[in-house]
């Protein structure tokens, strides 16, 4: 660019009048100390359900035969196969689903899963152990600052690719039970054992590991 | 009792033990503040974000200064424990120092000797998304602190003790409204502005009453249905539009009036929001009493590439042409040096010139308008690249401006680059809304660049630079402080160095290794005759990101930054 001109022309902005009819109306005194209270009493929740939005279960973790359907994408809400998920990635992005309810999970972020097929020779022995078929699952929340993990990109430190949490650039490799290989994440993405039966992929048991950044101090 | 008790209850006394001898607090003595000391503050104390309310992070004290700095050695120091970027500055009220940590720590401490009074830890909620896990700061007013948490609350702290005193809810985090700045106290009101444009909130400003957490006012930044401005929207594209204010405003005592920094349109691609967008990165003027606009100034138009303008412009009377004019001084990050004068009822553009490279801005017009490349603003469905990055010439990182040398110093970047491809993406209240993909985020060198960071000296009455000095190995990005011992205090480098430079010349005069990088600002405090310079380590957030994509640019620069806290406090060896 060339310099713009140092100018002395003194052009007036326009005035503003004050906004009203978007003000949020004023909080009594009331409103604002049972509001404290109401979030006092909330300390402490690991999920937090969205009153009179999400039906019940619907902010609970991953449940033992829970189904997985994608949490995003055209597909969203429908049933993940194993056959939908192609050898070397990328991560599909789901949410559990209870077959006996229909409730889908979504009513925590923290119950979000990246499921993956890889090669199972790729992985270590501890991750191929808990595979299916190659197909394994973690948390997609970051255990850095609770960021979603998004990317599934060729490592900063590496000619891998590997999960990455665009927020602060944390890398974990799913072949290594999701251990850190770059970033500012203090530990691995807990992981979530999977089963397969006739094709279909169901959950095993409880996430191995916090969910979920760091609180330190 | 039995011995199992007794053991039992033996062990809990001593935990106890060990617990209060860890602390020494309640604070004895506190000096209440109130608006004739915020107005007119001790040249001794830093008890607002930039020490005064016209912004200048300027420090009238003058015992360390261009002859002895090369004394300046560390007193005290003390490990905040926690990680990521410690960003706020140390405030400090007649020997009394509060120091906020990022996920919403409040620590008191002994200013002189560094004994820790009393710690106040925020629960944070396990599902938070913090995209920006730092704080700013305390604002602090009669016996009482504020504080502004990433779960999107305020909080009132009993100055001596640390205890809660209110806490109130402002918007809800999940939808992802978040608070990282240090509150405005204004006249017994705790004023704070909503950080959250990236995930397609609608900005605001709001005042609570200092005595109990009760709403005052809220004016948003993206003017509602029936508004002034809501005509620069097309549809609904107001209802998410951005204009975050995440940023501590400014305050003219004389007109009673504060001025807050308005951040970039959502989704960032132009294209995607037609218009104006008023009042994305632009300044407001507002009455602290209601909130009522009184006036404003867009920096630029129709915002395509993340250029917020979060940092709240300079008070600074500028003599020019023969004339004193009550200026609004704030290098933007849209790469552009601005100068503006404020009247009671206008902000009046003055002038306005590049400070680093961009490739954007053909010029601009006598209105104040910058006149836009087309060829480098970036579109939905097209990869466009632009000059400076989307970190712009100076984020959020705070200049300072010297009475003494009349000088406005830069914490700028030059010879980056950035670009990404327009996609739309739809919205989901909570998650990221950029209008691409976080992945296809880019940052470049300039070809031949031999220098990234840049501390910059400008005279803002001629628009001539003084000095300038360059870091070869390093972004610059912290704030930077000015002292009436001609000197000017920065970190911001990835070599964890604090430095002094000569004011009036930019000749290096000390540097310190510290633990981490400092992303913070310096202060300037005095107690029993001494003076203290105070800053903290803790490198994180921007400036690590920016790191992270320089090592994958190949030039040789530092890739590990060791993260974690400590506050320094430096004084001239005896």
């Amino acid at each position: 660019m060339s310099r713009a001109s140092f100018t002395t022309n003194f052009t007036s902005s326009e005035n503003s009048r004050q906004p009203d009819a978007e003000v949020d109306a004023e909080q009594t005194r009331r409103t604002v100390l049972l509001g404290a209270l109401a979030v006092t009493a909330c300390l402490g929740c690991s999920a937090h359900a969205r009153a009179g939005e999400d039906p019940p279960g619907s902010d609970e973790r991953p449940q033992k035969g829970d189904v997985l359907v994608y949490s995003q994408g055209d597909k969203e809400g429908k049933l993940i196969t194993a056959a939908d998920l192609n050898a070397g990635g990328p991560p599909v992005h789901a949410w559990p689903k209870d077959p006996n309810t229909s409730v889908v999970r979504s009513g925590s972020r923290l119950n979000e899963i990246l499921i993956i097929r890889l090669d199972p020779a790729e992985l270590d022995e501890k991750t191929r152990a808990r595979a299916v078929e190659g197909i394994i699952a973690y948390s997609a929340i970051c255990s850095h600052a609770g960021c979603p993990v998004t990317a599934w990109v060729k490592s900063d430190v590496g000619d891998k690719e590997v999960f990455k949490c665009m927020c602060h650039n944390s890398e974990f490799d799913p072949r290594a039970g999701a251990q850190v290989v770059f970033g500012p994440a203090p530990r691995r993405l807990a992981a979530l054992p999977l089963a397969l039966a006739d094709g279909s992929l169901s959950i095993a048991g409880n996430f191995m590991g916090k969910v979920g950044g760091t609180q330190p101090g | 009792m039995t011995r199992k008790q007794w053991l039992l209850s033996g062990f809990v006394a001593f935990t106890c033990l060990a617990s209060t001898a860890a602390v020494s607090g309640p604070i004895e003595n506190y000096s209440p503040v109130t608006a004739q000391r915020l107005e007119n503050p001790e040249p001794k104390n830093w008890m607002l974000y930039r020490r005064t309310y016209d912004g200048h992070g300027y420090s009238p004290l003058d015992q360390i200064n261009t002859s002895n700095v090369k004394n300046l050695t560390p007193v005290w120091t003390f490990a905040t424990g926690v990680v990521e970027g410690h960003q706020a500055p140390p405030i400090v009220n007649n020997g009394a120092m509060f120091v906020t940590t990022p996920m919403g720590q409040v620590i008191a401490l002994n200013a002189k000797t560094g004994d820790e009074y009393w710690r106040y830890k925020r629960q944070l909620p396990d599902d938070l998304f913090q995209l920006h896990p730092t704080n700013r700061g305390v604002g602090l007013w009669e016996d009482k602190l504020y504080l502004a948490t990433t779960d999107d609350h305020v909080v009132a702290l009993d100055a001596k003790t640390g205890k809660v005193v209110w806490d109130t809810k402002v918007q809800d985090y999940r939808k992802g409204q978040y608070l990282t700045l240090m509150p405005l106290i204004v006249d017994g009101k705790v004023i704070v502005g909503g950080s959250g444009g990236e995930f397609g909130v609608r900005g605001y400003v709001v005042a609570y009453d200092a005595k109990d957490g009760k709403e005052l006012w809220r004016t948003y930044t993206i003017p509602g249905e029936g508004e002034p401005g809501h005509d620069t929207w097309q549809g609904d594209d107001w209802k998410n539009g951005g204009g975050s204010a995440w940023m501590t405003g400014n305050y003219d005592k004389e007109t009673k009036t504060i001025y807050w920094g308005v951040g970039n349109a959502a989704p960032w691609p132009g294209d995607s929001h037609p218009g104006d967008n008023l009042y994305t990165s632009s300044v407001l003027a507002l009455d602290p009493d209601t909130g009522k606009i009184k006036a404003y100034h867009q920096y630029h138009q129709n915002d395509s590439w993340d250029w917020d303008e979060v940092e709240a412009p300079m008070l600074i009377d500028l003599q020019r042409n023969g004339r004193t004019i009550k200026s609004l001084v704030h290098p933007g990050r849209d790469a552009i040096f601005w100068v503006l004068e404020r009247t009671p009822t206008k902000i009046n553009y003055v002038a306005g010139w590049p400070f680093v490279h961009t490739d954007v801005w053909k010029g601009i017009d006598e209105t104040g308008k910058p006149i836009v490349d087309p060829a480098h603003k970036p579109v939905m469905g097209k990869r466009v690249e632009f000059c400076p990055s989307l970190w712009g010439g100076k984020d959020w990182p705070s200049a300072a401006y010297s009475q003494r040398t009349g000088l406005v110093y830069v914490p700028a970047n030059e010879n980056f680059c950035g670009g990404f491809t327009g996609e739309k993406v739809p919205l989901k209240p909570g998650e990221l809304w950029l209008g691409t993909k976080p992945e296809d985020i880019g940052l470049k060198t300039r070809p031949g660049a031999d220098h990234f960071g840049e501390l910059q000296a400008w005279d803002p009455a001629t628009g001539k630079k003084v000095w300038q000095h360059n870091f070869p190995k390093s972004q610059l990005f912290g704030s930077v402080t000015a002292t009436a011992g001609d000197l000017v205090f920065v970190g911001g480098t990835n070599d964890r160095n604090f430095r002094a430079f000569h004011a009036k010349t930019g000749e290096l005069l000390w540097e310190q290794k510290t633990n981490s990088g400092i992303v913070g600002m310096p202060v300037s405090y005095e107690i029993d005759g001494t003076q203290y310079i105070a800053i903290q380590s803790g490198w994180g957030v921007d400036a690590q990101r920016i790191q992270d994509a320089l090592v994958t640019n190949n030039i040789g620069i530092e890739a590990n930054v060791p993260q974690g806290g400590v506050v320094w406090v430096f004084a001239l060896k005896k």
